[in-house]
């Protein structure tokens, strides 16, 4: 169910202030006229088109619209664009290069931790936010660390799995390196 | 929903922030974390003309503990750096009990403690915490700073005592007559729910005699509710099985629960009698495994 009010323009109507804001998205500088009140989740989806970043339940509830905001996991419909200003974002879309994908994207396709794929961006954010600072986390660990976002499919045995995974391969890859 | 119109500020000091407040004249808000703020604003419930960001202002996101024993949480600490605290766990068993319970992973990470407090949600961990453990409030205004006491600091509902053009800069929780000993305990439907019921139990101990005993509830009234008195029924007793039971009876018979979506007002009594329980019976066995020791 959508409403009048549910989206605004990135670019609002003539006369209504703005502020001119600098957030480094997946390492590249990104300049916009935002009103104060615009979401960072809208931002990034309608302003810069990253449409990766999911909005779920836009009530602060689900994590589908978590992004990394100086490296910590942030609900992204939870947060002012503005406040992003001279920050950094990271989105689902940094995650990849170009030609190979992240070990955590690579551990969803080997787990099968997907089902629908709308929660699947919030979650590889926050489970990469937990492998930069903890490597080597016990199942427990990442079930609680992802306990702040939902999965409506119920997926939640193979998303643990798929964490785990990625945990394992990216041990390995920092032993070889 | 989008919230309506605001202007924005992003002040870098303190005092500038105060002044955009005073000028505001009770049109303008502080966000810190704004993780209640922001769906507050979604939903309208609150529409101010000017929301003031101190993200900006520099030294606000500490917790320390002074030479004295008295703990400082400045006004952008976040949640999740208490519950990584590594100085809280051992002083301040309460907090610590808190400090992993409150809302989900994500909203910890922007969240902050104090905006908690300022924010009085009923259902709020940190502000039973707070009362249980005697804190007190540090808020600065266009004539300086002044304190007040976390019982007092808490009016009713989404209300607190600070001025419109005053900041809260800080909370202080006094050191610990002694060991300081206690525990938080929540039902939640799930992560991220509000509490069903739940109460922070703070104790200062010598020996196995309560010297302080202090006491919070959440979730089960119009506000957070003072039990301090309810359970200083202990004071300067032991925790025999006696006592435990007659404090979380007078505890429970203080709370004034509301039958809702989350449970009977019976039962929600019932939660906050058997988590005082639990408290003070955890506490009992770990004074006696030391004194084995």
């Amino acid at each position: 169910m959508s409403s009048l009010y549910d989206v605004i323009p990135p670019a609002p109507p003539k006369g209504v202030p703005t502020r001119r804001t600098t957030m480094n998205v997946n390492g590249t500088s990104q300049t916009m006229e935002v009103e104060p009140r615009l979401l960072l989740a809208d931002a990034l989806r309608q302003a810069l088109g990253l449409t990766g970043t999911h909005k779920g339940c836009d009530t602060s509830n689900c994590g589908a619209c978590t992004v990394l905001f100086d490296g910590r996991p942030a609900k992204s419909c939870t947060m002012l664009a503005v406040q992003a200003d001279g920050h950094n974002v990271e989105t689902v879309e940094g995650l990849a290069n170009a030609s190979e994908l992240h070990p955590i994207q690579e551990g969803f396709k080997q787990e099968h931790g997907l089902q629908c794929g709308y929660c699947t961006p919030g979650m590889m954010m926050t489970a990469k936010a937990l492998l930069e600072r903890n490597p080597n986390p016990t199942e427990d660990e990442v079930r609680w660390a992802l306990s702040g976002n939902l999965c409506r499919c119920t997926g939640y045995q193979n998303i643990v799995k798929s964490v785990l995974w990625a945990a394992n391969k990216m041990r390995e890859q920092d032993q070889e390196a | 929903m989008y919230p309506s119109r605001f202007d924005y500020d992003a002040p870098s000091t303190l005092e500038e922030a105060i002044a955009i407040l005073d000028q505001g004249g009770g049109e303008a808000k502080v966000m810190a974390g704004g993780q209640s703020l922001i769906p507050m604003l979604r939903l309208r419930f609150a529409s101010p003309e000017r929301v003031v960001d101190i993200n900006g202002i520099p030294d606000l996101e500490y917790h320390r503990i002074d030479p004295d024993g008295t703990l400082r949480i400045g006004a952008l600490c976040r949640h999740e750096d208490l519950e990584l605290s590594t100085i809280i766990g051992d002083t301040f068993p309460t907090l610590a009990g808190a400090a992993h319970l409150v809302s989900d992973p994500i909203i910890r990470t922007r969240g902050t403690f104090v905006g908690s407090l300022c924010h009085a949600d009923p259902q709020g961990d940190w502000s039973a915490t707070m009362i249980a453990l005697g804190g007190k409030i540090i808020v600065q205004g266009p004539n300086g700073r002044r304190e007040i006491e976390a019982k007092d600091f808490v009016l009713g509902p989404f209300v607190s005592a600070l001025a419109f053009n005053e900041i809260a800069v800080e909370a202080i929780v006094p050191p610990a007559k002694g060991k300081a000993l206690g525990g938080y305990l929540k039902l939640e439907r799930r992560v991220g729910d509000f509490a069903t019921a739940s109460v922070a139990v703070a104790l200062d101990m010598d020996g196995d005699t309560v010297t302080r005993a202090g006491c919070a509830m959440a979730g089960v009234g119009g506000r957070t509710i003072d039990a301090n008195e309810a359970i200083s029924v202990l004071q300067g007793k032991t925790l025999s099985s006696e006592n435990i039971d007659s404090a979380a009876a007078a505890v429970a018979a203080a709370s004034d629960p509301r039958t809702d979506h989350r449970g009977s007002a019976d039962y929600k009594r019932h939660i906050v009698e058997t988590f005082v329980k639990r408290v003070l019976v955890s506490v009992a066995k770990s004074e006696k495994k030391e004194a084995v020791a």
